[in-house]
């Protein structure tokens, strides 16, 4: 099916977690060749720590999602937490690429140039949306525990700044200065051996009654479950949604980006993409309780969890 | 000049911190436009005016915080409290939105603003923006920096620091963290709450209590031994079948060890949290940093971290990150 102007855009977003860099390579590879995704967000933004061992991985990737016809944004630290991770980050604003700003003190740096905001700026309303825009934001990607009728209010508001939903993957829920992957192995930050590689998609926790609850990637805590956009591509367009934001993990991404594609593209129901989530990343149950404006980690009406 | 400031839940907490030697006292209105919306707490405008009053008489400044986010197409609460703090004499506001800075700096350019905690501005780069931007004069630095951090910092930034000393223990960076909407809907950057009462509750079976939020159970002890609040970040968990605090112990900050280090990196004020907290308890605490610092800042030795123990959650106290324990 041809792809009309108002079609709702795909963008794989930056990836949290810490693969190898010969992962990284493969699976970039895939996602240019393959993947039905407008955008491709490339950089570090959990730990500063781990940039050193991927970066030529990273930057190979670039050039390879370029060539694919994607269009590459490069994402900006969470949390600098030193001088080394403050210039990447003043280096990257500098710079002619796209890039996404996660902390605000990448702004000074930016000087009024285009940039998307990121979901880590603290962005709840349609006045603070609208000063970003005027120091050149084009293109928001909301807070997570933000609810649909809210991002509608505040695109409503800003009709010169694209918004991009967070539409698949474990909710970025915390950050921290302490490393939970480095505690929780009897180390410290500073010697944490890279541990978290160990986990491709964060390492799951359970309560003490064995639910399923939050997951830990080094200094970020997340959901344990997978969250998932119900919404049709009508109903984004009503909120001003105009893209969706999918989160690299483990799963086949090119097949979870396709099966999206068919369902923003009116091709298979929501049914089928809950399936096609399931198979490719099983063990997860999926929420979407945020959008509707309940807790992150129930499902509205549509969805319901893993059996 | 080092600045003690004091939490105050009621005008009646914010009297007792003045009387005991609070250089300043910070307090929030009763809405949704500060971080501790907790029922039965908080400031009526003329709550506020009258409060102001009573601190400047002797010589204490009353400082409003506005700290939590604006509601998308509701802002008008948030920008009514930064009018109110400026109507009531307050001496300073203590934000996070932009909305609300925005608002604070092109409307009352003589209000002093503070950058609340809720910013998470914890490098040079973040910090000159809000003052470049807002002229914001003072940072409260998010709980997740070292000393030696502190100090470097100090010497890159045009504005105070303050430092938060003793109280209640963010192990998260404050104003990037909904753990507690993803399980209850409601959070500190959304609603003003963490971990919100209306959604604990507490029972027994086989022999253990059990802490629940929203229905699960955040941590549990054997019958007889205190099971703590229910915040999710101090609860216990299990990870690779093995239950612990994951992310924090139960334990609360307490810097009285530390001061004399605090005090040279250069921090101007140091924080009390607690505006939950009673007048009894603002009052011990209240007394017990005014001693300490008058003690530091004269040469003497001061105290040790058991002299609040007992006010501390769990009794046990942390020096957090300031330590570099962390690292």
């Amino acid at each position: 099916m041809a792809l009309t102007s108002t079609s709702i855009e795909l963008t794989l977003g930056p990836l949290y977690y810490n693969w190898p860099a010969g992962r990284l390579a493969d699976f970039y590879a895939r996602i240019a060749d393959e993947a039905p995704v407008e955008r491709v967000h490339l950089g570090e933004i959990v730990c500063g720590k781990r940039s050193p061992l991927t970066i030529d991985a990273v930057v190979a990737a670039a050039e390879r999602l370029e060539r694919g016809g994607k269009t590459v944004v490069w994402s900006g630290l969470i949390s600098p937490v030193n001088k080394r991770e403050r210039r990447m980050t003043r280096d990257l604003m500098q710079g002619d690429g796209l890039v996404e700003i996660n902390d605000f003190g990448a702004l000074k740096d930016r000087q009024d140039r285009p940039f998307v905001a990121g979901p880590f700026l603290n962005v709840y309303n349609e006045a603070a949306l609208a000063l970003l825009a005027s120091m050149g934001c084009r293109r928001w990607c909301p807070r997570v525990e933000l609810s649909l009728d809210a991002i509608s209010a505040i695109a409503a508001g800003n009709p010169g700044v694209e918004v991009e939903l967070f539409a698949f993957g474990r909710l970025p829920l915390a950050h921290s200065g302490r490393c939970y992957h480095a505690r929780q192995n009897g180390l410290t930050k500073d010697s944490c051996q890279y541990v978290c590689e160990k986990d491709p998609d964060g390492a799951g926790v359970e309560t003490l009654d064995g639910i399923p609850f939050l997951a830990y990637n080094g200094v970020q805590t997340l959901s344990h479950a997978l969250h998932v956009s119900p919404f049709s591509s009508a109903a984004l367009r009503r909120s001003g949604v105009s893209a969706l934001r999918l989160s690299p993990h483990s799963g086949d991404m090119v097949a979870i980006a396709q099966t999206w594609r068919g369902f923003l593209d009116g091709r298979s129901d929501l049914d089928a993409l809950l399936a096609a989530i399931r198979d490719e990343m099983p063990g997860f149950d999926l929420v979407s309780g945020y959008l509707a404006g309940k807790a992150g980690r129930e499902w509205s009406g549509v969805i319901q969890p893993a059996t | 000049m080092l600045e003690l400031v004091c939490p105050a839940g009621t005008p009646a907490s914010l009297h007792a911190a003045v009387e005991s030697g609070a250089d300043a006292v910070y307090c929030g209105l009763r809405d949704a436009t500060n971080a501790r919306n907790f029922p039965g707490l908080n400031f009526s405008p003329d709550e506020l005016a009258a409060s102001v009053e009573f601190a400047h008489a002797r010589g204490a400044k009353v400082l409003l915080a506005v700290n939590t986010f604006a509601t998308a197409g509701h802002t008008a609460p948030w920008t009514g409290a930064v009018d109110t703090a400026a109507a009531c004499g307050a001496d300073a506001i203590v934000a996070a939105d932009l909305t609300v800075l925005d608002h604070a700096a092109n409307r009352h350019p003589q209000l002093r603003l503070h950058l609340s905690v809720q910013a998470a501005a914890g490098t040079p780069e973040a910090i000159v923006f809000y003052a470049e931007r807002f002229g914001v004069k003072r940072v409260v630095l998010p709980r997740i920096l070292s000393i030696p951090e502190i100090a470097a910092l100090a010497k890159e930034i045009p504005v105070e620091i303050e430092a938060f000393a003793f109280g209640g223990l963010c192990v998260m960076t404050e104003g990037r963290c909904d753990l507690s909407s993803y399980v209850t809907g409601r959070s500190p950057n959304l609603s003003g709450v963490c971990s919100p009462s209306e959604c604990v509750s507490y029972s027994s079976e086989a022999g253990q209590r059990s802490a629940k939020l929203s229905g699960l159970t955040i941590d549990r002890s054997a019958a007889g031994q205190p099971v703590g609040y229910p915040t999710i970040c101090k609860g216990r968990f299990v990870d690779k079948g093995e239950a612990s605090h994951i992310f924090e112990d139960p334990v609360s900050l307490n810097t009285i060890d530390v001061l004399p280090d605090l005090i040279r990196a250069g921090v101007s004020a140091l924080k009390i949290e607690g505006r939950q907290r009673g007048k009894a308890y603002v009052q011990q605490v209240t007394r017990e940093f005014r001693t300490a610092i008058d003690a530091v800042l004269a040469g003497q030795r001061t105290g040790t971290a058991d002299t609040l123990a007992a006010l501390t959650e769990g009794h046990r106290s942390t020096t957090g990150a300031y330590r570099k324990t962390w690292r």
